[in-house]
């Protein structure tokens, strides 16, 4: 027997299809202990249907899963001894107060009723909900809610926390709360969170590893700054043009054939140098007059996944 | 000296220890509790709709039917009565599990180590709780309406949770089922409207065809159990035997429910 420690969740062979669909298409995945770990990827990825089948809620067609050593596939049971999960959907909570939602919860979740309140009241405290204790869930703003599902996600510790766009509608401060409360739980406990995204600014700021999900398959699987070094050298360029780009001005011209154009947006993706020229081209003379606003990026997560031939454009910026 | 051997280990000796599950009682009451401060937000207003449509029907129906004591007065008082527990516990409660089935908010439960059991019960019990105060309004307005004697209305309190175990059994088990919310929603409707016809009109009126639908209806026990005991002097045999019936349709349409919920979170 080896002497690592026991990976928090490992993915083998991991197929599911939805009808003629294939959503995951032989996954693999290892995700250690302490983590914050994320999958990134496009509406339609399979990122959903992945998690579904970690928590149990689906059966794979083939492949295993594995959870702190614990067969889920064969007992999907167990799943829910074992982590905390925080779907997208609020339904089954909408009608209760916010106090009642977490409370309840961590009592499905096995706790004695006075463990139960006592948790809340602590969790509600640390992710600045108490005000809205005493609100029901359906007359909040979507940001409030959702950060009240994520505070019944937490009470009922569990090793391991699987959050799927936990940070939807929120705003800044709540966004906060809830990156500062998975700190805690990680500092204290050790806690591995699975988190699904595809704000790409989110997912380079708040993980330590990443794997790309594109039509059902993992195209890779590193740290941030590793994936982005993938794509190390390029820069991203943006033009924004005030009316109709001067297709007059040589350079301009050449650029109009490279560019990915999203109405009055242009966007390059290219070498430093040549972004200089660009750069100094587009700043003077007609092309200067035409010209809105421009910038110039080093690359992000989303560079990388369209260089590792991710087909679709729908990540977040 | 014996030797106490250690609990056998479930898993791989690597595994991680699992964290304890909740137990079918203490998690059973939780959700009662749970669903009991929903109607706070949202059931009240259903409430009086229910209510409402009971003692409208009755009003309806004391146009055609005579005052005192008779069979039809005491049809049209017991199953305006028990209409109202197929309003909330059959008709809603198909809607509230086909809502949480067709939205994904049966992930909620579904990734919570809770007992099926808990979840159908603790709701299908909370649904029927609710209908006690209507089901107890219609009874004492009906039998003033009637002239019948309100002696033995106290039966309600047997009748309304026997009753409510069979109608939100089946209630639950049609929104678990239905593959669509607007099917769960249709069944809940249809439900209550077959409850409503067959439980209202008097049975010595119906059609052979017709009575024998009616023996189906589980509601239909209630009705009857409740309407003998408008009686002067009530045949409690056979109000015993008719609500009997109640709680084994009951314990057989919880079970369904329990197993439809089983099926519609582990796909």
């Amino acid at each position: 027997m080896s002497d690592a420690p026991l990976p928090c969740c490992s993915v083998r062979g991991l197929t599911k299809s939805h009808g003629e669909i294939l959503a995951n298409d032989g996954v693999d995945l290892e995700i250690r202990q302490g983590e914050i770990f994320g999958l990134l990827g496009p509406n339609g990825a399979g990122k959903s249907t992945l998690v579904r089948q970690l928590t149990g809620l689906l059966r794979p067609d083939a492949g295993s899963v594995e959870i702190l050593g614990h067969d889920v596939v064969r007992h999907p049971d167990r799943a829910a001894r074992l982590l905390g999960y925080l779907g997208q959907e609020s339904t089954a909570l909408d009608e209760l107060t916010v106090a009642l939602a977490a409370e309840t919860t961590g009592r499905l979740r096995g706790l004695t009723r006075a463990a139960a309140r006592a948790e809340s009241a602590g969790v509600l405290a640390e992710l600045g909900l108490t005000p809205l204790a005493a609100r029901p869930l359906a007359k909040l703003s979507g940001g409030q809610r959702r950060l009240a599902c994520f505070a019944a996600t937490l009470v009922g510790e569990r090793p391991l926390l699987v959050l799927d766009e936990p940070t939807t509608g929120m705003d800044p401060v709540a966004r906060r709360a809830v990156w500062s409360a998975v700190d805690r739980r990680r500092a204290e406990r050790g806690t591995t969170v699975l988190l699904v995204t595809h704000n790409v600014i989110e997912a380079e700021t708040v993980l330590d590893r990443v794997a790309v999900l594109d039509e059902g398959r993992v195209i890779a699987c590193d740290t941030p700054g590793g994936l982005k070094a993938m794509v190390d050298g390029d820069v991203r360029l943006d033009l924004v043009w005030r009316t109709e780009p001067p297709l007059e001005v040589a350079a301009v011209a050449r650029l109009a054939e490279r560019a990915e154009r999203t109405g009055r947006r242009w966007t390059l993706r290219t070498t430093p140098d040549e972004a200089r020229e660009l750069v100094a081209a587009v700043t003077t003379g007609p092309a200067f007059a035409a010209l809105d606003d421009f910038t110039l990026a080093t690359p992000s997560l989303e560079d990388v996944y369209l260089r590792l031939g991710g087909r679709h454009q729908g990540l977040a910026k | 000296m014996s030797v106490l051997t250690p609990t056998p280990v479930k898993a791989a000796p690597l595994a991680a220890p699992l964290a304890p599950a909740a137990r079918l009682l203490p998690a059973l009451a939780a959700v009662y509790r749970a669903q009991l401060a929903r109607a706070k937000v949202a059931r009240i207003p259903l409430m009086f709709v229910a209510t409402f449509q009971s003692v409208g029907i009755l009003v309806m129906m004391r146009g055609v039917v005579d005052s005192g004591d008779n069979p039809s007065a005491r049809a049209v008082v017991a199953g305006s009565s028990v209409l109202v527990v197929a309003f909330v516990a059959l008709n809603l409660l198909a809607q509230y599990f086909g809502k949480l089935r067709a939205t994904g908010g049966l992930d909620h439960f579904a990734t919570l180590p809770v007992p099926a059991a808990s979840v159908v019960l603790g709701a299908a019990a909370a649904y029927a709780s609710f209908t006690l105060p209507g089901a107890l309004v219609t009874a004492a307005f009906g039998s003033v309406l009637f002239g019948l004697s309100l002696a033995h209305v106290w039966v309600l309190l047997a009748v309304v949770p026997l009753a409510g175990a069979a109608l939100s059994g089946l209630g639950a088990t049609l929104g678990l089922l239905a593959p669509k919310q607007e099917l769960a929603t249709m069944a809940g409707q249809l439900g209550m409207s077959a409850a409503l016809l067959l439980g209202v009109l008097p049975a010595s009126h119906l059609p052979a065809a017709v009575r024998a639908l009616r023996d189906l209806l589980p509601s239909t026990y209630g009705v009857d159990a409740f309407a003998a005991t408008f009686a002067r002097h009530p045949d409690w045999p056979l109000v015993l035997a008719d609500l009997t019936v109640c709680a084994g349709v009951g314990v057989l349409s919880l079970v369904l429910a329990t197993w439809s919920y089983r099926r519609a979170t582990t796909r």
